[in-house]
């Protein structure tokens, strides 16, 4: 039998993108654990959040562009901030 | 043509006002403005002069399309010799001051010499007259709009004035209008003060006439507002969450100035954010923010107005400030909060409604707070020098200090010097956190390097809007480049500079520059104005007016030496983030700037630069 190994993360939806974080979070962000392996774009699939909705994703504070977000796979720890556009000044 | 084709001279020194025909010749090759105002400045004062001194001059323009249907053409320009920098200074502010002035059928008006006593200028459409301001002299901004409404019993009217600051020479003052928007950074408003000039009234009921082709103007103009409305940022997050939204992303990229630059991420940053500002507070219920704001013409209304708990500590005694008012925006909320360790929203927006009604830049009160903070930790400064404890974190501290420095009480009149002086003073330079004397804004460079070359360069001293490259760096506009990259970046800051340039002489909104590129912008500008507006010429006047800016900045005495970073900056590592370890690459981005640019080794541009420019 397969051994089922999970991770946990920090999942955190920012401006209009809150409305998509499930139950339980405080503020914008929320721990979860997930399976291991899980990609940036399950995450964002699995959450609902329209995919041109999620504009700036970072992992940890770095960029991960949209052809990237499908194969690069989080990691224990890992902090998943996701915007849709914006801008300031 | 979108030039009304006249000024208003007004020497105060005589107290006479005059009326020049605008030099037609000077708007074809500096658009309006900032461009066009700063021509007027660099040929009319010697770049040495004593910014505080009559011999210093103040320009209040506007741009072609101020004015007009355009989308965000409400911006007015206030150019002058900063006496913060020492360097050009030019302050663009929204609300409706600049419409105004175009609707009473003038593109600018320049004031020379200096007031024996306190006056104020009435402008009525072609009346300008100087009003003895000895009753308004000593009152805040607000006070001043009122009564001048009051005497003229026009509640139209609209408003720049000075308050205490400006009044008291706080190198950092500005001009503010319609209650809370101002011309803000570089110390305007010192300038205004120290001609004993206490407000500017306009009422102009004449309209905006003679747009070249108005059919193409109307064609031009609505396809732009509509490229506003349907872009993501320009249509729906921006007036939704404002500016503040940039809080937690800033944050998350570690690249959030926090206690005076010693770290780059600031752990209650969520609780100061455009977020925070939309949830309900634990103490009355309410939301801070009340809703989003739009000055003259301006489609994407990115504007906070905001009501501060009754409640809380700095107003429980002052009903004032109870109402709805300005802020925050997310460069106040930093510098009042990030950057000096303060966690509290109600605080932020206290000191801010400070700033507004008695005209101070908040970044530079803000950022002058955390030197002074960081001075006392080191026990440099004390409680017997400052009046007060005054660790970070303290929003009490920061709270005192606001109104002190607005009236020049006390310690508060070392706080109105800004960072560089104070810093200078206890022996401590490095830690001022500034260019050319004036101080950062919110972004760090080390976790976005482009930023760092574009406030070395910045002519008016550190600034974020002269060349905005968060928006690429970060933001992904117009396409995302690498933070923490440093190829490329020179010919990006170039680019956002001169653009920016045009934009700001355009009289719009640099802000609609996350949608529009100049190719949105050049057949507004072209429909408007006589002559030729081509991109290539649009391009050429942006590329000249900061040739222009610099070489005015370099007769006034700065040379390549001021293009330069504080060392905790260049030598002093992040300490957290994706930019952990690295600290900004200014020495290697810095000289092939200057190639780009067209200029020599030493940061002057060279005779072929200044030939193909006609400077």
């Amino acid at each position: 039998m397969e051994t089922r190994v999970t991770i946990r993360i920090a999942f955190k939806l920012f401006a209009s993108l809150s409305d998509y974080l499930p139950d339980g979070h405080r503020g914008n962000r929320l721990e979860l654990d997930v399976d291991e392996g899980t990609t940036v774009a399950e995450m964002i699939h699995r959450y609902r959040v329209p995919e041109r909705s999620a504009h700036l994703v970072l992992v940890n504070g770095h960029f991960v562009p949209p052809a990237e977000r499908a194969r690069r796979r989080l990691q224990d720890g890992d902090e998943l901030a996701i915007w849709p556009p914006i801008a300031g000044g | 043509m979108g030039w009304n084709r006249k000024l208003l001279r007004v020497n105060l020194t005589a107290g006479t006002c005059s009326v020049e025909p605008l030099n037609m010749q000077w708007a074809d090759e500096y658009l309006g403005s900032r461009g066009l105002a700063t021509k007027y400045l660099v040929s009319e004062i010697d770049p040495k002069v004593d910014p505080l001194s009559p011999d210093n001059k103040m320009i209040m323009a506007t741009g072609p399309l101020t004015g007009t249907m355009a989308s965000t053409g409400g911006r007015y320009t206030v150019v002058t010799k900063g006496p913060l920098t020492g360097a050009i200074a030019c302050s663009n502010s929204g609300g409706f001051f600049g419409a105004e002035m175009k609707f009473a059928g003038w593109d600018m008006v320049i004031f020379e010499g200096k007031s024996a006593k306190p006056v104020w200028l009435y402008i009525e459409n072609d009346k300008a007259e100087l009003r003895d301001a000895a009753g308004l002299w000593g009152k805040s901004c607000w006070e001043t709009e009122e009564q001048i409404k009051d005497e003229l019993q026009d509640p139209l009217v609209r408003i720049s004035s000075i308050g205490k600051a400006g009044e008291n020479q706080v190198l950092y003052a500005c001009v503010v209008n319609d209650l809370h928007r101002a011309a803000g950074r570089s110390g305007v408003g010192a300038v205004m003060g120290s001609k004993n000039l206490k407000a500017v009234a306009i009422r102009g009921t004449k309209g905006v006439s003679g747009i070249k082709d108005f059919g193409a103007f109307l064609k031009a103009t609505n396809d732009a507002k509509k490229v506003l409305a349907d872009n993501a940022v320009t249509g729906q997050g921006l007036p939704k969450y404002g500016t503040q939204v940039l809080m937690n992303v800033i944050n998350e990229i570690g690249a959030l100035p926090t206690r005076n630059h010693r770290d780059v991420q600031f752990e209650d940053a969520s609780k100061i954010s455009a977020e925070a500002m939309h949830e309900k507070r634990e103490s009355d219920g309410k939301t801070h923010l009340v809703t989003n704001a739009a000055c003259f013409g301006c489609t994407i209304a990115c504007g906070r107005i905001s009501e501060i708990d009754k409640g809380h500590f700095t107003v429980k005694n002052s009903p004032k400030y109870w109402g709805a008012s300005g802020g925050l925006e997310y460069e106040a909320a930093w510098a009042l909060g990030a950057a000096n360790g303060v966690g509290d929203l109600e605080a932020l927006q206290y000191a801010n409604l400070i700033c507004n009604e008695q005209g101070m830049d908040p970044i530079s009160f803000g950022a002058t707070v955390g030197a002074a903070m960081e001075l006392y930790e080191l026990g440099i400064l004390n409680d017997d020098i400052i009046g007060m404890a005054a660790p970070f974190g303290s929003a009490e501290a920061l709270a005192k200090m606001v109104e002190m420095t607005a009236v020049g009480e006390g310690f508060g009149k070392e706080l109105g010097m800004g960072s560089k002086r104070l810093c200078e003073k206890y022996g401590r330079p490095e830690l001022s956190m500034s260019v050319k004397g004036q101080e950062f804004p919110a972004y760090d460079s080390r976790g976005i390097q482009g930023m760092g070359l574009a406030y070395a360069t910045s002519n008016r001293g550190a600034c974020h809007l002269r060349g905005y490259t968060v928006a690429s760096e970060v933001l992904g506009i117009p396409v995302k480049t690498d933070p923490l990259a440093t190829d490329g970046k020179p010919e990006l800051v170039k680019a956002f500079q001169d653009a920016t340039a045009v934009f700001d002489s355009a009289g719009i909104c640099v802000f609609t520059s996350f949608a529009w590129t100049l190719a949105d912008v050049q057949p507004q500008v072209a429909a408007a104005c006589e002559g030729d507006w081509s991109m290539e010429k649009l391009n050429e006047v942006g590329e000249r007016i900061w040739n222009m800016e610099r070489m005015f900045n370099n007769a006034a005495g700065f040379t390549a030496k001021d293009d330069n970073l504080p060392p905790r900056l260049t030598q002093e590592p992040a300490k957290t983030g994706p930019a952990k370890g690295m600290v900004n690459g200014l020495a290697k981005m810095l000289p092939e700037y200057y190639q780009v640019r067209g200029w020599t080794p030493e940061g002057q541009p060279t005779a072929e630069t200044r030939a193909r420019l006609g400077l």
